[in-house]
Formats: C-alpha cells, sequence, structure tokens
C-alpha cells in the first residue's frame, strides 16, 4: 500500500524542484535554444527564397542575354544588307561612270584618230600632189623636149578638163 | 555524426550490462546474515528512503546520510538521517528539541509524550506514535537534485554554444540535444497543440520530457539506482497535476462547451455525456500518472526479482540465467526510459491541444 500512496514530502520537493527547473531552463535553455534554432530556419528559409529570386533573376537576364543578341543579330544583317547595297551601288556606279569616261575617251580618241586621219590624207593628198607635180614636171619636161607631145598634152589635157 | 551516435549507443549498453551484473554483486553482502526476503529486498529498492544506501562493506552499510526535516505540532525540526544508526526497525529512539522520533519501515513517527518505547499492534503499526508531517530530502528528492544540476549543465551550455557562434550553427553538445529539442517541438508539440499556439506550452513540454527521461535513466544506473524517482507515484503525481493545471488553465469556451453541453448530439445525450466527460477531465491526468509510474516501477521489480532468483536458490549456477534475463530487460528499459518520458509528453500535449482546439463544426 505504501507503495501507492504518494508521499507529501516527494510532493512537496517535486513541486518546488519542477518549478524551478521550469523556470531557469525557460530563461537559460529553452528561450536561447528555441530562439536560435527558430532564427536558422527562418534565414535558411530566406537564403531559399532569395536564391529561388536570384535564380528567376538570372532567368530573365538570360531571356534579355537572347533578346539583345537577336536584335544584334538583326542588326547585324541588316547592316550587311546594307553595306551590299552600297557595295553594289557602288560598284553600278563606278561602272556606270567608267563606262561613260570610256565611251568619252573612245569617243575623244576616235575623234583624234578621225582628225589624224584627216591630217594625215591631207599630208597625203599634198604629197601625192607634190609628188604628181614633181613626176607630171618630169613627165612634162620629158614630153616637152618635143613639139608634137607638148601639143599632144595639151590637148589631152584640154579634153579632160572638158570631162570635168 | 552517425558513427558518434553509434559510439554513444554502444558505450551506453556496455555501461549499463556492466551495472545489472553490480546487483548480483551488490545484495548477497546485504542480506546476508538473515534469510532472504526478495520481497522486501525489492520493496526496499524501488521505495523512498531517508538515507541513501550505497553498498555494505563487510557486514557495515555505507551510505549517505539525508537531513530530516519534520513539521510537527511545536514546529520544525531537523536533524540528519544517521541519527538513527541506520535502524530502521523502530528500536532506535532520538531525542530532538525535546521530542522523540524512531524510524519503522522508511517511516518516521513522534512518539507520544509519555511513551518510552514504540508500541506496535498486531497489524505492526505503531499504536504510541503519531506521524509528523515529512518534508524529508529523502534520496528520491536528492537524485532528483542530482537530475536537475545535469538538466542544467547540459542544456545551459546547449544555449551557450548558440550564444557563441554567430552563425548558430550546433557544434558539439548542441548537436547532440538539438535534434531531441527539435523532435519535441516538430513531433510532439506541433502535431499536437497546432502551429499556432504550441510556442507557449514549449517549456513546459520540453522540460517535462527531459525531467521524467533523465530520471528514468538515473534510475537505471546501480549504485544510485536505489533512487527510483520517476517510478514514485508521487513524483507523477506531480507532474500529471501540472498538466492537469495547465490544461483546465488553457481550456477555451470549446473546450468546457464539449464537457458540460456537447455540441451536435441530442439533449438526452448531453445530459448523459456530461458526467462522462468530467469524469474524463479528471481520468486523463490519473492514467499519466498511473502509467508513469506503473511501467518504471515495474521494470526495476521485473531486474530485481530476476536478481534474487540467484538468493532465493542459493546457487551461483543460476547467475548466468539471471543476469542473461536481467541484461534483456535492461536493454528494454533503455528504451522504456524515452518511450515513457515520449508518451508522458506526447499525452499531455494532447490534452492541451484538446483544451485550446477552436471549434470546427
Amino acid at each position: 500500500m505504501d507503495l501507492i500512496t504518494p508521499g507529501l514530502g516527494l510532493v512537496f520537493w517535486t513541486v518546488i524542484t519542477f518549478l524551478f527547473l521550469l523556470i531557469i531552463l525557460k530563461k537559460f535553455a529553452w528561450k536561447p535554444i528555441l530562439g536560435a534554432v527558430s532564427d536558422r530556419e527562418e534565414g535558411i528559409k530566406k537564403a531559399l527564397a532569395s536564391a529561388e529570386n536570384a535564380r528567376k533573376e538570372m532567368e530573365n537576364l538570360h531571356a534579355d542575354n537572347e533578346r539583345i543578341l537577336k536584335e544584334a543579330r538583326a542588326e547585324r544583317e541588316s547592316l550587311l544588307k546594307e553595306a551590299r547595297d552600297i557595295k553594289n551601288k557602288m560598284i553600278d556606279d563606278a561602272k556606270g561612270e567608267a563606262q561613260t569616261q570610256a565611251n568619252a575617251i573612245i569617243e575623244q580618241a576616235q575623234a583624234a584618230i578621225e582628225s589624224e586621219k584627216k591630217a594625215a590624207m591631207a599630208e597625203l593628198k599634198n604629197h601625192v600632189a607634190g609628188l604628181s607635180i614633181e613626176i607630171a614636171e618630169k613627165v612634162v619636161r620629158a614630153e616637152l623636149s618635143n613639139k608634137d607631145k607638148q601639143i599632144q598634152l595639151v590637148e589631152s589635157m584640154l579634153g579632160e578638163a572638158k570631162l570635168n | 555524426m552517425t558513427l558518434n551516435t553509434f559510439k554513444n549507443v554502444f558505450f551506453s549498453v556496455l555501461f549499463l550490462a556492466i551495472s545489472f551484473v553490480g546487483y548480483a554483486t551488490e545484495s548477497p553482502e546485504n542480506e546476508n546474515d538473515k534469510e532472504f526476503n526478495a520481497k522486501e529486498m525489492i520493496m526496499h529498492h524501488v521505495k523512498d528512503a531517508h538515507e541513501f544506501h550505497v553498498v555494505d562493506w563487510n557486514g557495515k552499510p555505507i551510505t549517505i546520510a539525508l537531513p530530516i526535516i519534520l513539521w510537527t505540532d511545536q514546529g520544525l525540526t531537523t536533524f540528519m538521517s544517521s541519527e538513527f544508526h541506520h535502524d530502521d526497525s523502530g528500536s532506535h529512539i532520538v531525542e530532538k528539541d525535546g521530542m522523540r522520533f524512531v524510524k519503522y519501515h522508511e517511516k518516521i513517527y513522534q512518539l507520544d509524550a509519555n511513551a518510552q518505547e514504540v508500541a506496535f499492534d498486531a497489524e505492526h503499526h505503531p499504536t504510541n506514535a503519531s506521524l509528523p508531517t515529512d518534508l524529508s530530502i529523502t534520496r528520491n528528492v536528492f537524485m532528483m537534485w542530482i537530475s536537475v544540476i545535469a538538466l542544467l549543465l547540459v542544456f545551459i551550455s546547449t544555449a551557450r554554444v548558440y550564444k557563441k557562434s554567430n552563425n548558430k550553427v550546433p557544434t558539439g553538445i548542441a548537436g547532440f540535444m538539438e535534434p531531441l529539442i527539435v523532435f519535441v517541438r516538430d513531433e510532439i508539440a506541433k502535431p499536437m497543440i497546432g502551429e499556432h499556439k504550441y510556442n507557449k506550452y514549449m517549456p513546459y513540454l520540453l522540460t517535462v520530457f527531459f525531467f521524467i527521461w533523465i530520471n528514468n535513466i538515473f534510475g537505471l544506473i546501480p549504485i544510485i539506482n536505489g533512487a527510483n524517482v520517476s517510478g514514485n507515484i508521487a513524483f507523477t503525481l506531480t507532474l500529471a497535476v501540472f498538466t492537469f493545471i495547465i490544461t483546465t488553465i488553457s481550456g477555451n469556451k470549446n473546450y468546457w462547451k464539449h464537457i458540460f453541453w456537447m455540441p451536435g448530439v441530442p439533449v438526452p445525450m448531453k445530459i448523459f455525456l456530461m458526467p462522462i466527460e468530467i469524469v474524463g477531465m479528471f481520468v486523463k491526468p490519473i492514467s499519466l500518472m498511473i502509467r508513469l509510474f506503473a511501467n518504471i516501477t515495474a521494470g526495476h521489480i521485473i531486474i530485481l526479482a530476476l536478481m534474487s532468483l540467484i538468493f532465493i536458490f542459493e546457487t551461483i549456477a543460476v547467475a548466468p540465467v539471471s543476469v542473461a534475463f536481467a541484461l534483456f530487460i535492461g536493454l528494454i528499459e533503455i528504451v522504456v526510459t524515452a518511450i515513457q518520458a515520449y508518451i508522458f509528453t506526447v499525452l499531455s500535449a494532447l490534452y492541451i491541444g484538446m483544451a485550446t482546439e477552436e471549434a470546427h463544426h
């Protein structure tokens, strides 16, 4: 029966001891420990959230990069096209100018040739005329050594002149 | 970490294995001179005592004297338990402040004014002596205080780890204690009481859990295992009353409504349920009290009974069997120390949770 009869003394001391233990541990152990644990959990939660944010930001950044790259590529494309156009145009222009210049040069050359030709012709004519006169003089001289022949010549010449 | 935990468990088991062998060497000298009485020996070990008996050496008991504090009709009287000279039969009379005291079966009696010597009736109850209020520091109180010192050392140094490190990383003792504390919070307080209200009850639950656990463990350590603190009904009664008080104080409107006027049932049923619920209010802490007391005391009794077999059969040949069985029970008891602390805490949290639950009909 003693075994299941609570002793007053032990109840008394247990109450005092337990309350003492509860108060001391609450103040010096449970509060700082639970505080530290929940602080750390808060910290971990925050760190995870910020990591998630950073990941999202990175994704955004990546998308931005992609966009910028695309834009750059398009710009490069257009720049290249423009350059090609300019190049073509320049070539065309150059070609046209060259053509006209060539034409002009050719024309000039032709004109020069023509005039040279004319000059050459004139000179040739003069030369021929001179030569003819010389020849004629010689012939005439030879011819005119004889009276008959002189008359004959005059006559033929006159005949010719008539034809003109 | 796992290796360390394993090492801890291994050495605890080894240590306790040695300690139960300790019973065998301790007990024979105890009862050497007279006929061995297993019941007397076991009850002596399980119950409270006014002096701390460590061991008998060459037929002389080695004890720690503890203060005896008595509240008589003439006020407070104190003296040391050693003044009884280990007498427990009521034959040695101690005179103090004009009063005479005897110790009989671990109870201090105050002799009547004219009585010279204690007289007993047929049932061995003293007839000419009265029981003063006994507030002595018994061996259970003594052990309880040692456990308090141990708890304070462990947990205040745990708290200091967090204070010292600015990144709040648990190192050293905190690495070992934190999982236990987090276990009480996440597996006991949060599911039983609820996410929003558990914080208020955490100090009580943690204190009760570790207080019961350490006293259960101390009850298994030899030499000091004479003190069976958590297997004493006064101890379990006190803790159960604390749970009862907290439950009753924190009971909300919904809780009292469920006791006195159960919602959602017909009126005759309400009237029928009221006395049952009122009884239930008290049965809950009583079950807490009896469960812890019975489990821990039963563990002590089984181990002591197994050891008694050696002296009942009066042969050393039984010793291996006794030791093997006691070792087996001892290993179970190690688990029981934690389980009983857990159950007490979980049920306390459950009752508090029931008292603070909001209506959800």
